[in-house]
């Protein structure tokens, strides 16, 4: 027999969980008092509030491909963590949960610390439970990893009662391969995959665009052997950045809102659009009712729920990206679309001349891409870039020159400003080989600056670099174009950001004219140990190219 | 705008209701009824909801329904495509009733019946369409009706295939 806080631990285990990143309190104490005699086993890392301990879950897994694991207690421990779980739930992140509760003869009674954690989060986790018996808590954990990892990924809650964690049970652990109300793996339909290739054998202008379910079920192999073979050009989503490498002659850009001008343009051109592992976000879409209406559609997607939920598919194919790629390579030919190419190409070259060599050589104030487009070729496209939300991420996403798989770690869906400092601090402990940078804005710097005290005490090496226009700069963009220029709380008042980081013993460097940058990034890169350096951009810098609200993404503009 | 009957067919959990009725408030689609009962398999609960939306919500609704880890499988159907009934039970002031002339008849017109009686009160159980019970009611309210209750619609769809078959497609592809 074992105590229910133990099995908690023990679970973990099986489930091969290294790190745990989490937060005590009255409600998990049991479960840290296990977890007391498995320090060589489990690491855990003490965050500085709830929401770092989901975020950085979040990250460890998105660059280590693993379960995210925290721990939080009952109350407001738990609603700490609904913000991560939303945004791992729309970027379909694998994270477990563990929160602790009170006493089961206590639920519903409005006690100390409690909180309806299950009713709160059903709407933000693919699956949660409730536990109250300490013989349940087992089936419980196996069912959470299986249900987080598989399909499509998602966080999962599991609240454990603290008389459950105290109680005794025997430990027999079984993981959880079976649900018979969840099929996670769909069986590719081979007509449609036969469909596909019609559709792909008769198109002249054939577009291809990818998203994060191509990593998450590891298909960058089949990508590329895919669009080598059938030589597609192939745009991605934000959250695919990096799926296929950004120097590969077949990658045209990434889509959406600010992404490049060649590939939404060309959405609207192309005459078969072929998505694959991504949603069709409004960012990337801009008004529906005018996105690639001239196209045939094949979207290929693990969730069937996505499928025909924004944009009406000719061809809807219910699988694993991977699965479905492999068919795919089976069946496509090799076509010649070289006029199909220069057309992007000539799209790109207008884009190089109107926007990103200015920006990146820019005559007055420092400039965001400038710095991005440094750190790029400083790291060879090769380091894991964290970024926040905001400008400076819509920048980083177009000036970095990702070469690498699981290396665009962002918020997408969601768009959490304060994801970064913590998410970068998981990223670190998930990659064992990639230098991990943090991209961050003043503002979002701030939502959860208190990380900078994980940092220190854990010792990881996470390389912060504050872009800081003394604004919140997106949304002063917006009130720019759209609001007459009235910045009704955008001007943000910033603390010395190097001198905090002092205060955590994290040293630092503040780069304010264009001579200093690349000793900056130099020391940025090559301190041992994490660094925080702060640039000061121009303050009203805005991203372009933009498609506004209720555009179509051929009405993107470029100034 | 139409009516849909959504079949909905889960495993027996807790918070499993919750999960499907966050979908609807989501989309800002309000339901007309519910109703819940564990159906011919044993352990696995049918939810019959009831409402009114176009052909593409209800599809994208059912989607995220099934979606759901608990849940088994969802249907949706018009009204052509299911067979349905609700039930409704009447109290009424057992004086009054017995002094509206042709009680009986209006009992036997519409295959309602008394299933209580008692010095003070009768009451009565219609089942039936929503438009036949809506026809009692106002043949009932020339008296004054003391207290009225109405299920939701309960509702099976008419095409054949089973829960059973669809399980074990489920254990087949699993």
């Amino acid at each position: 027999m074992l105590k229910g806080a133990e099995i908690v631990i023990k679970c973990l285990l099986e489930e091969k969980v290294e790190i745990v990143f989490g937060y005590p309190g009255g409600a998990i104490m049991p479960i840290y008092d296990a977890m007391f005699d498995y320090q060589e086993e489990l690491k855990h890392i003490l965050v500085r509030h709830e929401q770092g301990a989901i975020h950085a879950a979040q990250g460890y897994a998105r660059t280590s491909k693993k379960v995210g694991v925290c721990f939080a207690t009952s109350g407001p421990g738990a609603t700490n963590l609904i913000t991560g779980l939303a945004d791992a739930m729309i970027d379909s992140t694998p994270v477990v949960c563990v929160t602790g509760q009170v006493h089961s003869h206590l639920l519903g009674t409005d006690a100390f610390q409690e909180t309806d954690v299950i009713g709160i989060s059903m709407p933000v986790t693919k699956w949660n439970i409730q536990v109250t018996k300490s013989e349940d808590i087992a089936g419980a954990i196996a069912k959470a990893f299986y249900i987080a990892m598989s399909g499509r990924p998602g966080p999962v809650l599991v609240d454990i009662t603290k008389d459950a964690q105290f109680g005794s049970a025997e430990f027999n652990y079984q993981k959880c391969n079976l649900i018979r109300s969840y099929k996670p793996q769909p069986i590719v339909n081979l007509n449609d995959v036969k469909k596909a290739i019609q559709l792909l054998d008769k198109s002249v202008k054939p577009f291809l665009l990818i998203g994060q379910g191509i990593m998450l079920s590891s298909a960058e192999d089949e990508l590329v052997k895919f669009i080598e073979k059938s030589g597609i050009p192939v745009a991605s989503t934000l959250l695919g950045l990096g799926a296929v490498p950004t120097n590969h002659p077949l990658y045209v850009g990434y889509v959406g809102m600010h992404g490049n001008y060649a590939p939404n343009i060309k959405t609207n051109e192309c005459d078969l659009l072929i998505a694959i592992g991504m949603r069709f976000d409004d960012r990337v879409t801009g008004d529906v009712t005018r996105y690639a209406k001239q196209a045939k559609v094949i979207h290929i997607d693990i969730d069937a729920s996505e499928l025909n939920k924004i944009v009406k598919a000719d061809v809807p194919i219910h699988g694993d990206a991977r699965e479905v790629l492999v068919e795919l390579i089976k069946g496509v030919k090799s076509m010649n679309y070289d006029s199909w190419l220069n057309e992007f190409r000539e799209c790109d070259k207008v884009e190089r001349d109107k926007i990103s060599l200015p920006s990146i050589n820019p005559i007055k104030d420092l400039k965001m891409a400038e710095v991005i487009n440094k750190i790029s070729v400083k790291t060879n496209g090769e380091a894991v870039i964290v970024t926040d939300v905001g400008q400076h991420q819509m920048i980083t996403a177009r000036y970095y020159k990702y070469n690498r798989t699981n290396s665009a770690i962002s918020s997408g869906g969601l768009g959490t400003m304060g994801f970064a400092l913590p998410a970068a601090i998981g990223a670190s402990f998930g990659t064992k080989k990639q230098q991990v940078i943090a991209v961050i804005g003043d503002g979002g710097f701030q939502m959860t600056i208190q990380e900078l005290g994980t940092i220190m005490q854990s010792k990881v090496d996470v390389k912060i670099v504050i872009l800081n226009n003394n604004f919140l700069g997106m949304v002063r963009q917006w009130q720019e174009m759209f609001f007459d220029k009235r910045y009704s709380g955008t001007d943000i008042q910033n603390p010395d950001f190097i001198q905090i980081a002092k205060g955590y013993s994290i040293p630092g460097m503040k780069v304010e004219s264009r001579n200093e940058l690349d000793a900056g990034i130099d020391a940025l890169l090559t301190s041992e140990g994490s660094f925080l350096l702060e640039v000061v951009v121009e303050q009203e810098d805005n991203v372009f190219p933009m498609i506004e609200t209720g555009a179509s993404v051929s009405e993107i503009r470029l100034s | 705008m139409k009516t849909y009957n959504i079949s909905v067919f889960t495993e027996n959990n807790i918070g499993i209701l919750n999960r499907i009725t966050i979908i609807f408030t989501r989309r800002h689609v309000n339901i007309e009824s519910i109703t819940a009962s564990e159906s011919e398999v044993k352990g696995v609960y049918r939810y019959t909801i009831v409402v009114n939306v176009s052909l593409d919500q209800v599809r994208k609704i059912v989607g995220q329904i099934e979606k759901q880890i608990e849940v088994l499988k969802a249907f949706y159907h018009e009204n052509d495509n299911v067979v349905s009934r609700e039930l409704a039970i009447f109290k009424v002031h057992t004086g009054s009733f017995i002094d509206l002339k042709k009680s009986e008849s209006i009992l036997n017109n519409h295959q309602a019946k008394i299933i209580a009686i008692e010095q003070d009160y009768t009451m009565i159980e219609k089942t039936g369409s929503p438009i036949e019970i809506e026809l009692l009611y106002n043949e009932l309210n020339q008296i004054e009706i003391l207290e009225f209750a109405r299920s939701g619609k309960v509702a099976i769809s008419k095409p054949m295939k089973t829960l059973e078959e669809y399980l074990k497609d489920f254990q087949l592809n699993n």
